[in-house]
């Protein structure tokens, strides 16, 4: 797992953790299961302070990316979202606000963002989603 | 030593309205400043702000002349072998006596510190590729700094204090000195207070962060804090606006005609608000670095903030 961090954007570094992180669980790159390193490991190997890295994993294991076990370290979680149907709604519903927005601004019709989507999904390869997430 | 031992409960580092002034001229101008335990807090300021001077009387070399210093609760100048013992110092000019063999520095060094760990110094020395027999003086300039921060670490100081500890050094040996520092407080309740004017180390490894400026504290607080509560924004105005737009709590404003960028702090609602009493609205929200907000409450020149790599 090799993470970038810049203090070049003024992002904070938690965060910067945080997207690369999911990113990385969303294109397959980082499989379900995957032991990540400790919070001292990562680090020392960033060379940045070790509350920010915890701050990154915590997010991460409240978005139900990570799941941890007294003994057992740290994972990637197996699959899915712990958080609740209207959780997710929300989180959707304001990602969907800026992209539609964008889109418009740059003169490209909803059609042409489901084609988007859809050319972008095959690219990271995973397979259609969207069974039992209507709870 | 344990930690039930005396002073270790108490705070680091506290010191309060200290005031320092060499002949006319004012170093430390009432100075404020307290470090938690298990905290790194970075020192920011321009050279001659007052960053050496308020190190110089938190090791106990400079008296309080008004104010008051407590390290561990203990005042350094009244009792400096019970904080001395404490504290893992590296000088800006890293002053380590040339003439030894490093070997012969470890030993030397040794013999103040009952603490010393003579496995821990071992592994220092493999860390940073010393060769215990060469003579200081033959060493790279990358090299005694390592050789200086060796003798620092090797008696697990529980307070690591370190002054400009990259400057004039390149990458690879600033990587090693930022490394000592997250394996210090990664070492549970260790505490370093390293000064800096590389504002991207400090963004990278402090908890909290002091920006000094002509001997006053112009801020202190949390590193979270400070990246969640500033913003820079960019003012749009519907027609060219040329005298500097007087935006309450602006902390620097830049810009031209119909389009202005304020550094400030406070919730983006609050923001929008007070830009609309002023007739125009903000079409951007960027989070600034922490270099961004040093210059804005400092007002100095960048270029002053870089090293050449």
């Amino acid at each position: 797992m090799r993470l970038h961090i810049s203090t070049k954007d003024g992002i904070p570094i938690y965060q910067q953790i945080v997207t690369q992180i999911k990113h990385m669980v969303a294109s397959g790159r980082l499989a379900p299961g995957t032991i990540m390193p400790p919070i001292r490991t990562l680090a020392e190997q960033l060379i940045i302070n070790p509350n920010t890295v915890a701050r990154a994993y915590k997010e991460l294991e409240s978005a139900g990316i990570f799941t941890s076990r007294q003994g057992s370290g740290t994972r990637v979680a197996e699959k899915g979202s712990p958080l609740e149907y209207s959780e997710r709604l929300q989180v959707m519903d304001q990602l969907l606000e800026g992209l539609l927005v964008e889109a418009n601004q740059l003169d490209f019709s909803v059609e042409d963002i489901i084609e988007l989507i859809r050319q972008k999904n095959n690219s990271f390869g995973i397979s259609e989603r969207g069974n039992n997430k209507n709870d | 030593m344990t930690d039930s031992d005396f002073g270790f409960n108490e705070q680091p580092i506290e010191v309060k309205g200290l005031t320092r002034k060499f002949r006319k001229k004012t170093a430390l101008d009432n100075v404020d400043l307290s470090v938690s335990r298990g905290r790194v807090l970075g020192l920011v300021g321009e050279n001659g702000a007052g960053k050496t001077t308020l190190i110089k009387h938190i090791m106990g070399l400079l008296r309080a002349q008004l104010g008051s210093v407590r390290i561990f609760g203990i005042n350094p100048v009244k009792d400096p072998v019970g904080v001395l013992c404490r504290i893992g110092y590296l000088s800006e000019d890293r002053d380590i006596p040339h003439w030894m063999r490093v070997d012969e520095l470890m030993n030397y060094t040794r013999a103040f510190y009952p603490d010393w760990d003579v496995s821990y110094a071992g592994e220092l020395l493999k860390i940073f590729r010393l060769d215990p027999s060469a003579k200081v003086k033959q060493l790279s300039r990358g090299q005694q700094a390592r050789a200086a921060l060796l003798t620092a670490l090797a008696y697990r100081p529980h307070l690591l204090l370190l002054d400009e500890p990259s400057s004039g050094l390149d990458p690879v040996v600033r990587r090693d000195i930022l490394g000592a520092i997250i394996r210090t407080v990664a070492d549970e309740g260790r505490t370093v207070l390293f000064s800096s004017h590389l504002l991207e180390e400090v963004e990278r490894v402090a908890d909290d962060v002091a920006m000094i400026h002509e001997g006053k504290i112009v801020m202190c607080d949390s590193l979270e804090n400070i990246k969640e509560s500033h913003h820079s924004i960019t003012l749009r105005f519907p027609e060219i606006h040329s005298e500097k737009p007087d935006f309450p709590g602006a902390i620097s404003v830049e810009g031209k005609d119909q389009e202005w960028t304020i550094l400030c702090n406070g919730n983006l609602d609050e923001l929008s608000a007070k830009a609309k009493a002023i007739g125009c609205e903000i079409y951007q929200d960027i989070p600034p670095t922490l270099e961004d907000i040093f210059v804005a409450y400092v007002g100095v020149d960048r270029s002053a903030l870089r090293e050449v790599e």
